[in-house]
């Protein structure tokens, strides 16, 4: 089975270069989704229905535990991203603190995702945490001497440390098995937001030696509104949801059986294919920044330029531009990208990200991420590539106008 | 011609966006954030800036079938407005922002965005009319409906503004606009109507300028006996022609209400007086502003002096940057910081900023 054959799977004929927001479905996803829907059972329940459903999140569960080099019992079904990395922040923060009060340092980076910030920020308001948001060099990347300074000031009192895989925004892949290293000198777990990395690049829950993973079906080319906390079964977690208990007394609720399969299918595929996926990609992405920099010579490449990148991450500074006008006029054209971390009302916040890289409030504001994924084409780049010029144009001209202070039409 | 229809949530800008495209327009419907915190806005259904109304807005694109954004108009919106708000009160006027935010934001702002993304005009859900003439030029009128006219909130565009404004209502009813959003099927059909200012989260405008103005403490003055009548907070919380909340102590020596007369900004004396002594017969204008051609010397018209005010036959007469306007009967508690919109029949001529008022 090809993953990469086939028509763009989006609506009409839009040139979907957003895939690190949401990635289109496999096919093969659907249909043993749209398989599984047609059949009822509760996972739970105990008779004949019940068992044909639990076996499908079994047999899930072990795909998933297999593909991402974990054992099925650490394979913690969520509803997604969000809520597995709320589970291991709040859930490992809760937990080591009980096992010793003077626990109460979590250590993170500036630029993780909302739902480990978010988390984080409520834990230090409501539960006495006192986080440490570490800063990163111009491409993103964590400060490792930061790091083990802070780790070493004082051991005995940090929680735990949560740096995600790779950055949703610019790519940055993080030094993780030099922080499992430094953690685990001091017997502080790790956790890692991997939600942009599985599928993209090699991840083995085993090998990396963290202690919880974070990962979402729909970044994969599986459905939205289903993910998994993988996390060692030694490692004590403190549930956020309580209920039934079905996921093994660390997250209740009915499990999503369609969507769970759909999952496992599509991270099957994704990682089964990562690698000659991920030079087809990364090609793909060089020759759109490359081409996109011959048409906009002053088009500047955020992040790491080399192999420490995401590869269908292109995130790039237009200087002069909004980053929303730039979106708008793409997307009259038929060309999906994104400008950032998207927020709930929609209203342009300058990324975190770039700021804790060090870019300025503008240049934030001029960036526009490009992200290729699975279904994505050479005549996508071509798309791309010829709209940006005079897209580009057109954002700097309302760049100046809105920088301008008083209308110019007065009289 | 592409159009972008500027959004805020309420029933009225989504009619007008409908019926942009049903004029065959090309529309792209926006919605403008004004803080970088909503909340830090008014919230519920009565404002124009929370996340409600974004999504309220989003909705109606969603039923009309057309694109929609966001657009962030924050840091322009707080510089032109809100702190003009502040600093107007600050001097002892009473400005309105709705005018500013027509002339700085929605129709300068983001119409000049608009024209470099490649748009042709802004529409918006303002009840006035455009008649453009053979020759191409644009007049502003009243609306059709005079219960919800808001021409004087438009009278500070200029032509060069107008010719790119596009306002669907001009010609309709309140009611016909909310039965026509029912029949679309836009949500926000039964709004209530946004009121009071969208920046102030309470409507409570007097508390909000004393955590920007700090306490400011004055005396009420008694015009006739010159008698300090009680003390205030903050001159700020004053508006000429107001007569409550004037904490006067003790009751007048005539029993009859006080209004407030002026209010003096470096003191904070807020003088009060009867009724009949907040006749006005002539006031001196700043910031002329023309909806189309500059009149030359001097104009006869009516001259409306607060939103929902009446009309008062006037003489104007011109002087470079400075106007004259001469009431031909008196009008009655005009504040300073107010417009003096000026109109020829129901045609809007222009505007000025009232800067002071004198009794003869």
């Amino acid at each position: 089975m090809s993953d990469f054959t086939e028509a763009p799977r989006v609506e009409g004929d839009v040139v979907y270069l957003d895939h690190a927001a949401s990635t289109p479905m496999y096919p093969e996803a659907v249909e043993v989704m749209t398989a599984r829907m047609a059949r009822t059972g509760n996972a739970s329940a105990l008779h004949a229905s019940g068992r044909a459903a639990r076996r499908v999140v079994e047999e899930s569960r072990e795909t998933v535990a297999r593909t991402v080099g974990a054992r099925p019992g650490e394979v913690v079904f969520t509803s997604g991203g969000t809520e597995s990395d709320n589970l291991a922040v709040k859930g490992l923060f809760w937990a080591r603190r009980h096992a010793d009060p003077r626990r109460t340092r979590v250590l993170s980076t500036a630029v993780e995702h909302h739902a480990v910030l978010d988390a984080l920020h409520w834990l230090a308001e409501h539960e006495g945490a006192v986080v440490e948001l570490l800063p990163v060099d111009r491409q993103g990347r964590l400060d490792l001497d930061t790091l083990r300074a802070s780790v070493d000031r004082d051991p005995g009192s940090v929680a735990l440390v949560s740096v995600m895989w790779a950055n949703n925004e610019v790519g940055t892949v993080q030094p993780l098995p030099e922080v499992v290293a430094i953690a685990h000198a001091h017997g502080i777990p790790v956790h890692t937001d991997a939600v942009q990395a599985v599928g993209q690049v090699p991840v083995d829950f085993a090998a990396c030696g963290v202690d919880a993973l974070t990962l979402t079906a729909h970044k994969l080319g599986g459905p939205q509104g289903v993910g998994a906390l993988v996390v060692r079964r030694e490692q004590a977690v403190v549930p956020l949801l309580h209920g039934g208990g079905q996921e093994r007394d660390v997250r209740s609720g009915t499990l999503d059986t369609p969507a769970v399969a759909g999952f496992a299918t599509a991270l099957e595929i994704a990682v089964g294919h990562h690698g000659e996926r991920g030079a087809r990609v990364s090609a793909l992405r060089d020759d759109l920044v490359r081409r996109v920099r011959d048409r906009v010579p002053d088009a500047t490449l955020n992040g790491d330029p080399g192999a420490g990148r995401l590869p269908g991450n292109a995130h790039l500074t237009f200087p002069g531009c909004e980053g929303d006008s730039l979106l708008m006029l793409l997307d009259a054209r038929g060309i999906a990208c994104s400008t950032g971390s998207a927020c709930s009302a929609g209203v342009p916040q300058p990324s975190h990200v770039l700021l804790a890289m060090g870019c300025t409030d503008e240049e934030s504001r001029g960036s526009l991420r490009l992200s290729l994924g699975h279904t994505s084409t050479a005549g996508d780049v071509d798309a791309l590539v010829e709209a940006i010029g005079p897209v580009v144009e057109r954002a700097r001209a309302a760049g100046a106008a809105s920088a301008n202070g008083y209308s110019t039409r007065a009289g | 011609m592409r159009v972008i229809a500027a959004m805020s949530g309420g029933v009225d800008s989504a009619v007008a966006a409908a019926r942009a495209v049903d004029a065959g327009h090309d529309v792209t419907g926006i919605h403008l954030a004004l803080s970088r915190n909503p909340q830090s806005y008014r919230t519920g259904a009565r404002g124009c800036c929370t996340v409600e109304d974004a999504n309220d807005a989003r909705r109606a694109a969603d039923a009309i079938g057309i694109p929609f954004y966001v657009w962030d108009l924050s840091e322009r919106f707080h510089a032109e407005v809100v702190e003009d708000f502040v600093s107007e009160y600050a001097a002892g006027r009473t400005p309105h922002p709705c005018l500013r935010c027509n002339e700085k934001i929605k129709f300068a702002a983001v119409l000049d965005r608009a024209l470099a993304l490649g748009f042709d005009a802004v529409a918006t859900g303002h009840y006035a009319r455009l008649v453009r003439a053979a020759d191409g030029t644009v007049e502003l009128h009243r609306s059709a409906d005079p219960a919800k006219d808001q021409s004087y909130v438009l009278g500070v565009l200029t032509s060069g503004q107008l010719r790119h404004a596009m306002f669907p209502l001009g010609d309709s009813r309140k009611d016909e606009v909310r039965e026509e959003a029912e029949r679309r099927g836009i949500q926000v059909a039964r709004k209530p109507d946004s009121h009071d200012i969208c920046f102030i989260a309470d409507g409570n405008t007097s508390g909000w300028l004393r955590e920007r103005l700090g306490p400011a403490e004055g005396d009420v003055v008694d015009e006739a006996t010159g008698s300090v009548l009680g003390r205030h907070e903050g001159a700020y919380g004053f508006t000429v022609g107001q007569r409550r909340g004037l904490r006067v102590g003790t009751p007048t020596a005539d029993g009859r209400p006080r209004y407030v007369l002026d209010i003096e900004p470096v003191s904070g004396t807020v003088t009060v007086g009867p009724r009949e002594r907040l006749a006005v017969h002539r006031l001196q204008g700043r910031q002329p502003r023309w909806c189309g051609p500059a009149p030359d010397g001097q104009v006869r018209g009516t001259v409306q002096l607060r939103a929902h005010g009446g009309e008062h036959p006037a003489v104007v007469r011109l002087d470079g940057e400075r106007v004259e306007v001469e009431l031909l009967e008196p009008a009655h508690g005009v504040a300073p910081g107010q417009a003096a919109v000026l109109y020829d029949g129901t045609r809007v001529v222009g505007s000025c900023t009232i800067a002071a008022t004198s009794r003869a």
